[in-house]
This record gives structure tokens, C-alpha cells and sequence, in this order.
């Protein structure tokens, strides 16, 4: 990768007429020139797959049917849009990210709010917060599907038969977690991932925060006067959750193998392409994706460069 | 929003309130809810089969190393599995340092016009995603020959954090103080030079937590090793799916598995501590 880099690079500059031009050129060259290998690298590996994803999209492309490759017009588009599962997987998407990041949010801002005090072991009970979101994800679901959520042995309806024990009964409840509430199941094993995330964001914003503020705040007697502050730390940690879980693969993926009307966008493109093998549609329903996220992260984008204003760098 | 971080998570310790013994013991409950999955994964592991799968749960059962001499000796062994994840995750990171490096000096201490732009570039990679990217990589890996072989993660692996580390590393490198910069230059040393005994130092610990946060991300993947990887190069989250569909008595293996293939993560992390909410928030927050 990095010999191209250097090669665009050589052979890229130009011999302009004037010394003065020149040397302004060399210059230029000599500040981008580290810079190349990464971008050049980032174009070949990021961007020439979406072109190939583009053009495939176009074609008849099914590789159980090798013979029938062909243009396709627009037919792969058409089947992308009056399919009932992508519209599902649409809406599954944005229930399953939504979801994630507004109760993330929520109950990382409790926690954050209780871990900015001193009290004994705050240290530890961070410690502690932290552990869910270094479980490797595929690792955490399995854990959540077979040894919580199983009907039979998971710790939850042990739990339940515990307790109930307790007060003498021997009639617990005994639901099947999975089975009952799919899309619950998925999203409770997400924000049990993701608030420690949410928690760390928004309590770097509450330790960020300028004294002489909370001094003022308390002196008057206020209560409401850490979230005009926050608010910009809570629009990054929805956005950053955002971009992490619109993507979900690994928690639909081995939960529910994207059955129960938990299969999102990523799953069911997985699966029109892996299991189905039919290429062209698989691109079609990418590239619509593709845009689907480019409009919603010109917001996003708009959102981070208004945060980044503000650190202008040099 | 960064530069006016300057008290110190030390500047809250003045408030004190009545309330304030119930808040820490509510504070101490919600840490145990959240860590309990993880202690019971621990357990369990640590538990014979019968004992696992009990109800109400058998916390006070004995303990064994079942689990593990199953999952490390039973059946597929997850050594190459494991020994794929490691590559990956090592080589991908080391690439990504020595690409997000030079770009991050580029976009920072001497930034290329344009900069701002280049760094959303970067970002908007991380926003497309990247099953869409997903078939064209295996098209062209099946042409190449290359399904199944760990240079193809690798290399994508790598494509997929370095825009984190190109704005990691800026955030990093933006606090090289300018005075150090004019200094070395007054002196006449050149562009090694200053890398090297100038910036490097102050830089070191935000290339660290950048690495341990791309390994982390690398070791976790799952999507991509899935489809372009088979029995040679798969990895360790590949090998973790085989437990997906329960088989029996299982739990105690598949405890032990999911703790193994988590340790490395769980060690990085806590290692990066410190850096973590920095690295994963792209360096906006500090």
C-alpha cells in the first residue's frame, strides 16, 4: 500500500515554470506527503468496494444461476423496494438503534450522575461499569441468550425461581424470554454493553464541567443545571452509539439469527448475499442503504462539526 | 468543547449531601447489576456441566476446570482460532499506527490546506456501512484466491480503524505544545528529529491507548471474519459461533469460551482505562 502512496506522490508533481512555484509546490507536497499513504489506502480499501457494490446492483447476478449474469436495469431496485422483509429490516433497524441509545443514554446519565460524587469505592464501582462493554460482543450475546434468557437454566427465571422460593411458593414464573419479546431480548443485551459507553462520555462531561458554574448553580439553589451543559456530550454519545449500532451485526446475528422480526439491515443484507447468494440484489439493497445513511449522516456529520468548532485545532 | 477541560476529575469532591450514603449504596448496587453478568459468566465457567444448568442457579456448587479443559481440548481446538485473532489484531494495529501517524502530523502540527475536510473524510468511512462494502471484498478475494487467508482481514481490518486512529491520534498530537515545536526548529532539527525526541514523548501514551483500542476493535470483529474466513484463517469470534445452537450440556464450555475469548479484551481495556471514552469518542471528549 505504501509504495503506490509514494508513487502517486512522485509522480503527481508537476514541474510549474516559476521558482518561487516551485518551491511553494514542494512545500505543498512535502505537507501532504504523509498524509497519502493513509488517504490512498483508505480510498482503495473503502471507496473502490462501493463502486463495485454500485455497478453489481445493476446486474443479474445470482451465483446459484452462473449462466443467467446479465444487466439488470433497474429490476434489483424494484425488488429491494416492494420487499416486505427491507421494509421490516428498515424499521427493525431503527427501533433496535433508537431503542439502544435512548435507554443507553438515559440510564448511562444516572449512573454518570452517581459515580460524580465521592464516596468509598467509586474507583471500584467504575471498575465494575466498564466490564460490560470489554466482553467481546459475540461472547456477551452468547452469554445473554444461553446462561440469562434460556427458559430452562438461564440466570433470569433462576432468579425468579429464587425468589419465589422464598416466599414459599413453588409456582414461579417461568417465561421465554427470547420467544416472548425478540427485539427486547436483542436491545436489553445491547444497553447492557452500551450504557457503560454512554456513562463514560457523559461523565467525562460532568468532571469537564467549569467550577465556578456548579459553585453559582448551587448557591442559587438550582437543580436543573447540568444538562445545558451536557447537552453537547449527549448529542455525541446518540450519535457515536448511533454509528456503532446502527450496524449491529453480532447481537441479531446469535440471539435470534434475525428470526422473530429481529433481523435489522445488516443481518438481512448478510443474508441475501450469504445465504441466498444473490448478488445483485444484495447490491441493490446495499447501495439504497448506502444512501439512506448518507442523508442521515450529513445531519450526524453537521452535528460533530458544530462540536468540533469549537476545539478549532491550529 | 475539549480546550475548557482543564479541572481535573479531582475538581468534584466538594459536594456532600444528606442524601449522599443512599446514592453511594444505590451507586454500589447498579455497579454489582451491571458487572453480575460477567461475575455469573466467571462462574459458571468455573462450574461442572449439572451444576450450570440448575434451577434456581447452584452459586455455591464447586469448583472445577471442566469448562476450559472442554473448550481447550474438546472437540475443534480454539488454538488457531485464537492465534488468527492475535495476528489480526496485532498486525492490523501495527499497520494502522504507522499509516494514522503521518497522517494525524499532516492534519495537525502541519496541517495540509483543506484539513478539516480530509479528518471528515476519515470520519465518513465510519459512517457507511460496511456490509455494503461486504460482497465486492469477497468477489474480489474469491478472483484473488484470497478467501480464507488472515492478510485479507488484515488489510480491512485495518481499513476499519484507521480513521479512529487517524482522529485519535490528531486529538493527541494537538496537544504538542507549539513552543516544544518552534524550539526544535530554532535548533535547527530536522523532521526526524523532532518526531522523534520532541513529539514522541509527549505522544506516547495516546499511541498506546490508540493501539489498544484498535486491537480491541479488531479482536471483536465479527461479520467480515465470518464470511471471508473458513476453517484456515478463522478467528476466535468465528470459532465463538459454533456455540450458537445449544448442544446439551453446554453452558460451562461455553462460559469458559466466551471468557477466554474476552480476556485479551477485558486486559486491553482496563489497561486503556483512562483513554477509552477519548479513543472511542473519536478524541472529542478528553
Amino acid at each position: 500500500m505504501t509504495s503506490v502512496a509514494e508513487k502517486t506522490d512522485q509522480g503527481a508533481a508537476p514541474a510549474p515554470a516559476g521558482a518561487a512555484g516551485v518551491a511553494r509546490r514542494a512545500a505543498g507536497w512535502a505537507r501532504r506527503a504523509p498524509l497519502l499513504p493513509a488517504l490512498v489506502f483508505m480510498i482503495i480499501v473503502t471507496q473502490l468496494p462501493f463502486v463495485a457494490t454500485l455497478v453489481i446492483s445493476f446486474m443479474d447476478w445470482n451465483a446459484y444461476y452462473p449462466d443467467e449474469r446479465g444487466f439488470a436495469g433497474f429490476d434489483n431496485f424494484r425488488r429491494v423496494f416492494t420487499d416486505v422483509n427491507m421494509r421490516d429490516a428498515v424499521w427493525t433497524t431503527i427501533l433496535l438503534t433508537a431503542g439502544v441509545v435512548l435507554i443507553s443514554i438515559i440510564l448511562g446519565l444516572g449512573i454518570a450522575l452517581l459515580l460524580d460524587r465521592k464516596f468509598r469505592g467509586r474507583g471500584a464501582v467504575r471498575t465494575m461499569m466498564i466490564a460490560p462493554f470489554l466482553v467481546v460482543p459475540v461472547a456477551a450475546a452468547l452469554l445473554w441468550k444461553h446462561a440469562l434468557y434460556n427458559p430452562e437454566y438461564g440466570l433470569f427465571n433462576g432468579a425468579l425461581t429464587w425468589v419465589w422460593k422464598l416466599f414459599g411458593s413453588d409456582n414461579p414464573p417461568q417465561p421465554d424470554w427470547i420467544s416472548n419479546m425478540p427485539l427486547w431480548s436483542v436491545i436489553f443485551a445491547l444497553v447492557w454493553q452500551w450504557t457503560p459507553f454512554m456513562m463514560l462520555i457523559l461523565l467525562a462531561g460532568l468532571q469537564g464541567r467549569p467550577l465556578d458554574v456548579v459553585e453559582a448553580a448551587r448557591i442559587d439553589g438550582a437543580s436543573g443545571w447540568t444538562l445545558p451543559h451536557l447537552r453537547q456530550y449527549l448529542e455525541l454519545g446518540a450519535l457515536l452509539g448511533s454509528i456503532y449500532i446502527v450496524q449491529n451485526f453480532d447481537a441479531v446475528f446469535t440471539i435470534t439469527s434475525g428470526g422473530l422480526g429481529t433481523a435489522n439491515l445488516p443481518y438481512t443484507i448478510y443474508q441475501i448475499f450469504y445465504q441466498a447468494h444473490d448478488y445483485g440484489r444484495a447490491s441493490a439493497a446495499a447501495v439504497v442503504v448506502v444512501i439512506g445513511t448518507i442523508i442521515i449522516a450529513t445531519f450526524a456529520l453537521r452535528t460533530v462539526s458544530s462540536l468540533f468548532k469549537e476545539d478549532s485545532g491550529r | 468543547m475539549t480546550t475548557t477541560t482543564a479541572p481535573a476529575p479531582v475538581a468534584v469532591q466538594k459536594r456532600k449531601d444528606r442524601s449522599g450514603p443512599w446514592l453511594s449504596l444505590l451507586a454500589w448496587v447498579v455497579g454489582i447489576l451491571f458487572v453480575l453478568p460477567v461475575v455469573w459468566m466467571v462462574l459458571t465457567s468455573l462450574h461442572s456441566e449439572a451444576d450450570a444448568a440448575t434451577n434456581p442457579p447452584a452459586v455455591f456448587a464447586p469448583l472445577n476446570l471442566e469448562g476450559y479443559r472442554e473448550f481447550f481440548s474438546g472437540g475443534a481446538t480454539p488454538w488457531p482460532p485464537l492465534l488468527n485473532s492475535l495476528t489480526a489484531s496485532v498486525v492490523s494495529t501495527a499497520l494502522v499506527l504507522l499509516l494514522s501517524f503521518p497522517a494525524a502530523y499532516a492534519l495537525s502540527i502541519k496541517p495540509v490546506r483543506k484539513w478539516t475536510d480530509v479528518l471528515f473524510f476519515f470520519l465518513s468511512t465510519k459512517m457507511l456501512p460496511v456490509v455494503a462494502g461486504l460482497l465486492p471484498l469477497y468477489l474480489f478475494a474469491q478472483q484473488a484466491g484470497l478467501l480464507d487467508n488472515i492478510w485479507l482481514l488484515i488489510v480491512f481490518y485495518t481499513s476499519m480503524n484507521l480513521p479512529i486512529a487517524v482522529w485519535m491520534m490528531r486529538s493527541f498530537l494537538s496537544e504538542v505544545p507549539v513552543e516544544m515545536l518552534e524550539a526544535a526548529s530554532m535548533d535547527g532539527a530536522g523532521l526526524v528529529k523532532t518526531l522523534r525526541s520532541v513529539i514522541a514523548p509527549v505522544v506516547m501514551p495516546g499511541i498506546a491507548a490508540t493501539a489498544l483500542i484498535c486491537f480491541i476493535f479488531s479482536w471483536n470483529e465479527l461479520l467480515f471474519a465470518r464470511v471471508l474466513t473458513a476453517t484456515v484463517a478463522e478467528t476466535a469470534p468465528v470459532f465463538l459461533t459454533s456455540f450458537v445452537t445449544s448442544q446439551g450440556l453446554f453452558l460451562a464450555q461455553l462460559c469458559a469460551a466466551a471468557f477466554v475469548v474476552s480476556l485479551p479484551v477485558l486486559v486491553a481495556g482496563f489497561a486503556a482505562q483512562d483513554k477509552l471514552v477519548q479513543g472511542l469518542s473519536l478524541g472529542s471528549v478528553k
